[in-house]
């Protein structure tokens, strides 16, 4: 390939998460939800991220093993270069059976995520 | 708009008994506060508080954080707000707020008129409400029915800022109200002074959780709120942190399902033209926030009921064929204790939580691979204490010597740390009601009662 042929292709950047996230972390959002917040360290990539859509329903449903439709929510919040996803959680809030009372730490799945932008 | 002066507030901390540094708290109050307000409650921690009428934060430590909040609420003569009193804010928890306000009254020598708000649901009245049709689920939760509010301990509803305005019309000094929506205790002053309701209760929203939304984080140090006629500014009132950008516009997606449109009260607040600009080291402007009024005058109900009751175990194991062979041995353990409770009509529930394989994360870890040794929490839970024993005591000791192919320790399975082996962790409670409500008025639910308390 020559020199200018690769400039002109501009290839997808493909990194773990883990190096353009400052924050990846999972909330209860009331007692039926859990939430999930990715914040991006830098506006640039995080904006490159949001036009190639590398994160989003789909996605999350597939990491988590959830069907789709329980993806109640997943967009970007531009004043906080964030993605979020908002999900039904496996068993409301507290009920028999629970692990994580607060849904604080159910964010694993993201932790081996490679994103292209 | 007239000219309006800046009104100013203080958040002292995230949740009422978490605390704050003195320092933190003088140079608050260094800013002339118009009120103080702080929240005392959350769903977060689970049912069993709403369900039982306990509080999730000791006493002593509410009453530590009372003392101060109430001496410089008084020596200002500036409004104290309490909103979810006592954690979940139903009766029990307001009457058990208001005694430690009152003791806290009597030492200090301080006199004050005092709102108290009730924000309890009648069973009669939700049923009536849902046989005329006013209640539907918030989210995921399921469709409400009447045996669901007949076996309901704890039923309330959150209040806004019209019961709160009503209290401060009338006099009030100290607020102290049952379930609130979070930012209402922050909003109710100025909206009643004319200040936008957009910005009143954007900056509730950042300041109910005190100085989580500065850098570094905490939730038990004290937040400052300047609102102007068409933007607010916050500002950490510890030193070491600031408020950034960054900080405030993440705290916005902090534990909500869609931080553009966020519902509450009476309308939902509209964050779509939301600007965050640093307008110095350790301060940010926040404008553009509008408020939707949606007139249907609904509030979100929540309830919960109990759930059995538990008794808990914990035991780790680190013998290799024991862990590999684990799912098989806990299959036959459950297979036995079906066995031997064959003939009890009592049901029963058995866990068991597997930590260092996926007891955090269930059926969705990535990654379920046991290490060179794992955590067992049993539990059983059931209609009656004995049962749960008696399935517990069972499970546990069926585990321990349970036999399995290629058995090198057959002295026990299992490593206790602790003797007595099995707790007995109490009444265990569920959410039954996450339900939106249309009253007929916005005060209907909320009884506005004063008293003068005098030292």
């Amino acid at each position: 390939m020559s020199e200018d042929a690769r400039e002109t292709a501009k290839p997808l950047n493909v990194k773990p998460l883990l190096e353009i996230a400052s924050v990846v972390r999972t909330k209860n959002a009331g007692p039926y939800e859990l939430t999930i917040d990715i914040i991006f360290r830098d506006r640039e990539i995080y904006e490159r991220v949001k036009a190639a859509e590398s994160l989003n329903a789909t996605l999350i449903a597939r990491l988590y093993g959830v069907p789709q439709q329980d993806i109640l929510e997943a967009l970007y919040f531009d004043p906080a270069c964030a993605f979020k996803a908002t999900m039904k959680r496996p068993l409301p809030c507290g009920q028999i059976g629970e692990t994580d009372i607060y849904g604080a730490q159910q964010h694993a799945p993201l932790l081996d995520l490679f994103v292209s932008f | 708009m007239i000219a309006m002066r800046p009104l100013v507030l203080l958040s002292p901390t995230a949740i009422l008994g978490y605390g704050f540094p003195v320092t933190s708290l003088e140079r608050g109050l260094s800013f002339g506060p118009d009120a103080i307000a702080v929240d005392a409650g959350s769903s977060d921690p689970g049912p069993f508080y709403l369900g039982s009428g306990k509080s999730f934060v000791p006493r002593k430590a509410v009453k530590r954080d009372l003392g101060f909040l109430l001496r410089s609420a008084r020596a200002l003569r500036a409004p104290l707000l309490i909103g979810s009193a006592g954690g979940s804010g139903a009766r029990p928890h307001l009457d058990w707020c208001r005694e430690i306000l009152l003791e806290t009254a009597v030492e200090e020598g301080l006199s004050f008129r005092l709102a108290v708000i009730a924000a309890d649901v009648s069973k009669q009245y939700l049923d009536d409400a849902l046989r005329q049709g006013r209640v539907k689920p918030l989210g995921p939760a399921p469709e409400l029915t009447a045996e669901t509010i007949q076996g309901s301990t704890g039923l309330v509803a959150q209040m806004g800022v019209v019961p709160l305005i009503e209290a401060l019309d009338g006099g009030a000094e100290v607020v102290l109200a049952g379930r609130c929506y979070d930012p209402a205790v922050f909003a109710a002053l100025p909206i009643r002074s004319g200040y936008p309701a957009g910005l009143a209760l954007h900056l509730g929203k950042i300041l109910e959780c005190a100085a989580i939304a500065a850098t570094p984080g905490s939730g038990s140090d004290c937040m400052i709120g300047i609102l102007e006629a068409d933007r607010f500014l916050v500002e950490p009132a510890g030193l070491e942190r600031r408020a950034t950008t960054a900080s405030v516009a993440a705290h916005t997606l902090y534990e909500k399902s869609n931080p553009y449109l966020l519902p509450g009260p009476g309308g939902s607040l509209d964050l779509r033209e939301t600007t965050f600009e640093q307008v110095s080291a350790r301060r940010v402007a926040v404008a553009g926030t509008r408020y939707c009024s949606d007139d249907s005058c609904s509030v979100k109900v929540e309830g919960a009921q109990p759930a059995g009751y538990r008794v808990v175990s914990i035991a780790g194991a680190r013998d290799p064929s024991f862990i590999s062979g684990l799912d098989a041995i806990l299959d036959g353990v459950r297979e036995r204790t079906r066995d031997n409770f064959r003939d009890e009509r009592e049901q029963y529930t058995l866990i068991f939580h597997i930590y260092g394989r996926d007891g955090v994360m269930g059926s969705q870890e990535p990654h379920p691979a046991p290490g060179q040794e794992i955590g067992i929490v049993m539990e059983a839970v059931a209609d009656s204490r004995e049962m749960a024993e008696a399935v517990l005591g069972f499970a546990r000791s069926t585990l321990l010597h349970f036999g399995y192919p290629g058995r090198l320790c057959t002295a026990g399975n299992l490593a206790f740390p602790y003797s007595p082996s099995d707790f007995p962790a109490g009444e265990a409670y569920q959410f039954s009601v996450h339900h939106l409500v249309a009253m007929k008025s916005p005060t209907e639910l909320f009884p506005v009662v004063f008293e003068e308390v005098r030292a």
